[in-house]
Order: structure tokens, then sequence, then C-alpha cells
């Protein structure tokens, strides 16, 4: 199967198309939302509509934690602007996409597979995995899977490890197909589709195919204009708008 | 499968034939199979308990590396199979002489190691603009075709800047050949493409001279000495060696990778173009550095860390050569002026980037024998002045220009051959005026050659 793997999608419809799109072009016939479908952006009904569109035709897709806060109505760990976006997604929500968030589950396994949103190593506490230790304890908690794929954190990155030594981190290039045997263990963080924050306003997401055994980090330019105005015009906290543009 | 393989097997539909080659890493077999229309050989590594445990690791990396590299300059890659199943390797096996046969007969003739070496150049050029960094070029390693062309081979530790780098944390102890390593390989660098070139400077260095550079040491401190030692010039081992060849030898020698040569293009230009190498007096001294200046190596290395690179296409991008076309026949000031400011734009003095100008004359064909070759050396001297003359406002060194009078029916074709076999990555040429009854001739050339140059072409016109 050939996966077109999306995180941090971040309520980002403009994005969210954009990554679906080149997806298609690229011959993904799976799909994986690895957690924050929605939280800062301003279209989190119409982006849980489109994935629970895909949820229906075999897509996993797991929860994360701006998901979780939605679903709980509450924000107390999180810093004012994302908790003002919290407060207001929740109130765009009809019910059937509150349901639909509420059965999300924390992990999702297929064969060699784990979908986890932050840390695999306590799925409910989102754990950022930012450097070889946090790797080294997700990989080390997956169950033995192959290959880990994760979001949380924005920026795109792989870790591999085998056997003994600590995972070492490789950050990879948009476009390159990068070959992840089964031989190693693979920690790979996606990269935000909707809020990415590396400086470039690219969408991020990566095609994963398992019987090649290959992971290629993709980036996709769509209309952050636009999705940065809608959030204007949401009266959301102009610093998320202002991420989209430059992003950070 | 258990154990190697026998003549007469068959797997995934390649025959062994006999075994060329057992090594510390791998096995390597002639093979026949499916018609690929070149010969094949497999690689089999050393697997299991008791064998190295690189062996795999490097194994891996090969795999990784040669799939993806194309050109003539690397075997052609056919198959591979699964590490978990039956690992091997196919691919090309390469026809011609390894370089290891110009070694250990005494001293190579000059011209005869510049030959060599430019291919050698040539082959990382190609390499390092694919990103990947060869780190173990030694003479066993490069093979050259009946052609000329070399083909590097072996990439068990050669490092792909795309993909994450298996072998970085997984041996501290630095990988390669002890003759040939760079100082940064020794401190456990792998992504610096200068360091072929180092590798490449010890290769001629014992082609040259029959002698190794910094010898073969084997422990730790003995590889650390070329952070600071220089080596004996091989001038003082070979009186006879050309001081431009020791120049280029010693620049890819040293020490600290910023200082060498930017590119292979770049050491392969001045390898092709004898006579445009700056001498200094590295190039012409005949003893080692003296005390004062092994001292300021010595405290250059206590402090020396490997630069950390940012990518080997953007190290070779920040390295340009660029070729300017200056038609000296039918100019003028203005035209000159023009040509002279996108030029400096592109080439600023104290960078990395070079500057080829060069002119292509048309054959006097009236004349013969004596006469003609006579009269082409004056015309040809009276070319170069002009050149210079138009390169002067520039105020470039003179390691930063080179001059050249090309002589052809053809002009385009020539600045387009020229272009090619020196890695040219820009030509600048000027576009014909229009009120000139030669402009249709020189249109024909820019508009040729900005259609077929392999590289960027800017072409220059002046307004009115």
């Amino acid at each position: 199967m050939r996966w077109a793997l999306l995180a941090d999608i971040h309520a980002n419809l403009e994005a969210l198309q954009a990554c679906l799109e080149q997806a298609g072009r690229e011959g993904a016939d799976g799909y994986a939302f690895v957690g924050d479908l929605i939280g800062y952006g301003a279209d989190p009904g119409a982006v849980i509509d489109i994935v629970e569109e895909h949820a229906r035709h075999g897509a996993v897709v797991v929860r994360g934690n701006h998901d979780a806060a939605a679903l709980e109505n509450s924000a107390e760990t999180m810093n004012p602007a994302a908790a003002r976006a919290v407060l207001w997604t929740r109130k765009q929500l009809n019910q059937r996409q509150v349901a639909f968030l509420d059965s999300l589950p924390l992990t999702a396994r297929r064969e060699g597979i784990l979908f986890v949103h932050a840390s695999a190593a306590s799925p409910g506490q989102w754990t950022y995995v930012t450097d070889p230790a946090r790797a080294a304890e997700s990989i080390a908690m997956s169950k033995g899977a192959t290959w880990i794929f994760s979001g949380h954190v924005h920026e795109p990155a792989l870790y591999f490890a085998s056997g003994s030594g600590r995972p070492v981190p490789f950050k990879p290039m948009a476009g390159v197909t990068i070959p992840v045997e089964k031989r190693r263990r693979w920690l790979a963080i996606i990269g935000s589709a909707g809020q990415p924050r590396d400086g470039r306003t690219e969408a991020c997401w990566a095609l994963f195919d398992d019987v090649k055994q290959t992971l290629a980090f993709h980036r996709v330019p769509y209309d952050w204009a636009q999705a940065a105005a809608k959030v204007r015009a949401a009266g959301l906290p102009e610093r998320l708008a202002h991420r989209l543009e430059h992003g950070e | 499968m258990s154990g190697l393989p026998e003549r007469g097997d068959v797997i995934d539909g390649f025959r062994i034939e006999e075994r060329i080659h057992a090594g510390g890493m791998g096995v390597i077999y002639r093979v026949s199979g499916p018609e690929t229309g070149f010969p094949m050989i497999m690689k089999i590594p050393r697997l299991g308990p008791g064998e190295p445990g690189e062996a795999v690791v490097t194994f891996e990396v090969e795999r990784m590396v040669l799939g993806a590299l194309t050109g003539p300059h690397v075997p052609r890659f056919v198959a591979a199979g699964d590490l978990a199943r039956i690992p091997y390797l196919v691919m090309e096996r390469v026809e011609g002489r390894p370089l290891a046969d110009w070694v250990g007969k005494g001293p190579v003739p000059p011209a005869e190691v510049a030959r060599l070496g430019l291919a050698v150049a040539n082959a990382l050029h190609s390499l390092h603009l694919q990103n990947v960094v060869h780190l173990d070029v030694k003479p066993s390693n490069v093979i050259l075709r009946e052609s000329g062309e070399a083909v590097l081979i072996d990439f068990g530790i050669a490092h792909h800047g795309h993909f994450p780098d298996l072998l970085a944390e997984e041996f501290r102890r630095p990988m390669g050949s002890a003759p040939y390593l760079s100082p940064e390989q020794v401190l456990g660098a792998r992504d610096d493409a200068r360091s072929d070139l180092f590798a490449l400077g010890a290769v001629l260095y014992e082609l040259c001279t029959g002698r190794m550079p910094f010898g073969s040491p084997t422990s730790p401190a003995g590889l650390r000495v070329r952070l600071h030692r220089d080596p004996v010039p091989p001038r003082a081992l070979v009186p006879g060696l050309p001081e431009w060849l020791q120049e280029v030898i010693l620049r890819c020698l040293e020490p600290d990778a910023a200082d060498r040569y930017a590119t292979a293009a770049q050491v392969a230009f001045d390898l092709g173009h004898p006579d445009q190498v700056t001498v200094t007096s590295q190039g012409r001294r005949t003893r080692r550095l003296g005390v004062g200046k092994r001292m300021v190596r010595w405290l250059r290395a206590i402090g020396y860390g490997p630069d950390s690179v940012s990518s080997t296409s953007l190290q070779l991008a920040a390295a340009p050569i660029v070729l300017v076309a200056v038609a000296t026949a039918h100019t003028n000031e203005a035209r000159n002026e023009a040509l002279r400011a996108t030029v400096r734009r592109l080439v600023i003095a104290g960078e990395p980037t070079r500057l080829a100008c060069i002119t292509v004359i048309r054959p006097a064909p009236e004349l013969v024998g004596a006469d003609r070759h006579e009269a082409a050396t004056s015309q040809r001297i009276k070319q170069l002045v002009q050149l210079r003359h138009w390169a002067e406002p520039l105020k470039l060194p003179p390691q930063q220009i080179s001059y050249h009078v090309m002589e052809s029916g053809d002009p385009a074709g020539a600045l387009l051959e020229y272009a090619r076999a020196n890695h040219v990555d820009h030509v600048v040429i000027g576009s014909p005026p229009r009120d000139v009854t030669l402009g249709g001739l020189l249109g024909t050339v820019s508009t040729k050659v900005s259609a077929e140059a392999p590289c960027t072409v800017t072409v220059v016109r002046v307004r009115g």
C-alpha cells in the first residue's frame, strides 16, 4: 500500500486539500491522519468532514491533543492563543463531528506500523519527540513496530535506530524517496500540514510505500493567504494568521 | 541461505560463474543471466557470526548509494537481494584497468599523472553533483575504461546527502584507507566533498613519486599527523616534476578543507590546463615547511574542527566555473563593459568562483606549413593580449581567472565543447549589435550556445 501520511492539519482546509491532491497524483491508495485535525485554523468542521469521509473508506485516524481538548472543551495546559482557538473550535462543530472526534483512538496499528500523534511512550501525555532520547523512548514503547508515524512536533524529521545505539536524527529533504527497510526501526515525524513552523509556508505530508519500504517527505504550496484571511475573519488570534504567512 | 554460493548456483535468475575477489567485507563473483548488454558481477557480503559487523552496514550503504547513482562514472546497478533473504548486489562489471596498475612501478610521467588525475576528477565531479561523497578514493577503487574515462567503484562507506547516514553513528573510528584519508575524516566528518579531493591529492602524489604522502599509519596518533605536518614536496623526490603539478597536488592535500580546491571540477580544470595554473611558492619549494610555518599549522590543528557542510550540491553551487566568450574581433567599449558588468555580478574576487575567458578565432586557411603555424601563433598572442586587456578592469586574482584562445570554424561548437569538458556552470556571451553586418553570424553563435549549452547561459545585449 502507498500510504499518504498527514499530521497536524489544524483546521486548515486549503492545506489539507493541497496535500490530498498531490497525494492522489503520487498514487496514494491508503491514508493516515495522525492527530490534531483541528485547532488554530478556521475550518474545523470542513476538515473533519473530509477526514471522516476518508475514514469511512478505511483511512487510519488517531487523536491529537487539540482534538482531545475540543472534546473536553478545556485547554488548561495550552498557550492563550491555542486555548482561545479550542474554545472557538468547539462552537463550530456539530454533533456528528464531535462524535467522530470522540471515536478516535490514541494509537492505531497496521502490519509493522504504529500511528500515534505524540510519543508512543505515553500517548495521552502528548510528549514532544524532539530529540534522540525522546525518539528512543517512543521506539522502545512501540511494542516492536518497525515504522512509527507521528506528528505533534511540526517540523519533519526521521529517526532511525539499529539494535543497540540511540536513534540517529535525520533532516529529510522534500521530494527525496528514502529507503526505510525493516531491518532498522524508523520513527518519522511527518511535519505539519496545516501549520508549518520551519520557516517555510508549504504544507507537509509524506508518502510511505510498505511494499518497497520507502518513505518520501513532501512539501506542497497551498493558498495560505486564503487560510490566513479566514483565520482573521473568524476573529481568531492574529498570531495564528501570521504563522501561516511566515511558516513560523 | 547458508554459506556462500557455488559456481553454477542460480540466485534470482543470476547464474554464479567464477569467484573473482574475496575480501574482508564480502566476496565477488562474475554472474550471467538476464540480458543487460554488459558483463555483470555479484557482490555478497560476509554476514553471520564471526564476520565483521561493518559488512552488513557497508552492504546496505552501497546498495542505497549505488541504486541512486547514474552516469558513466559508476558501475551500472542491476539488482539487489533482500537482506533478510539472500543479500547480494548485482552491478556492471566495469571493463578496464584499475588505477592500481599504475602504482608501485616507480614514478609515473607527469603528463600521464595529469591525464589520470583529470579522469578521476571528472568522475568525482559527476558523483558530487549527485550529492554523493565517495570517502574511499584510492587506486584500487578507480577503474579506467578504454575510452580514458574513470569509474569509481566500492560505495560501501560513501555518504549520500539526501539519505540517512547509516554509518554516521554506528562506528566511531574513522573508516576508509589510511594513506588517503582526509584530516576531517580522521576526525569523523563524513559529509564534505572536499575529502575526496584530499584523497585524489594523495593518489596523485603516490603516482608522481611512488610514495604515500603520509605513509600508511595504523594508529589514531599516526593518522592525526596529517592534521598539521605537511608532506615532503613531490619535487624533492622527483626533481623534474613540473611546478604546476606540485601546486595542484599540494593544494589538494591542504589539511584545512577550506584551503583546498572548492570542487573537483576546479581540480579537473587545472589538470586540463597546466599553462593556466598560477604557481606559488607551494609549487616551487623542494623542502617541507619551515619551523615557523609548521608551528602555525600545528596551532591551527589544535583548534581544528571539520566545517559543518550544508550539502554537497550547495557546496558545488557556491563554487561555479563561469565561461565568458569575448568576441575580440568586432566589438566596442560599450559591449565590452556590458559583458564585464554581467561577469562582475557572477565572479567576485576572493570567492571560490573561477572565470575562463575565451575567444574563438577562425583558422587561417590560405597559408600552409610553417608559415601558417607562425601566423597562427602570432594571431594567438594578439588575441591573448586582447583577452587580458578585456579582463583587466575586473581585477581578479590570477588564481581565479584563465585565458583561452581557441581556433575553430565553428565557434558555437567550440564553446559548447569547452563548456561540457570543463564542467562550466554558467556561460556569458554577448549578443551581436544589430547594425553590424556580422550580426547575423554572431547571432547564430549566441543562439546556438544558449540553445544547446549544458548549463545556464546569459546573453548580454546593449540597449540602443
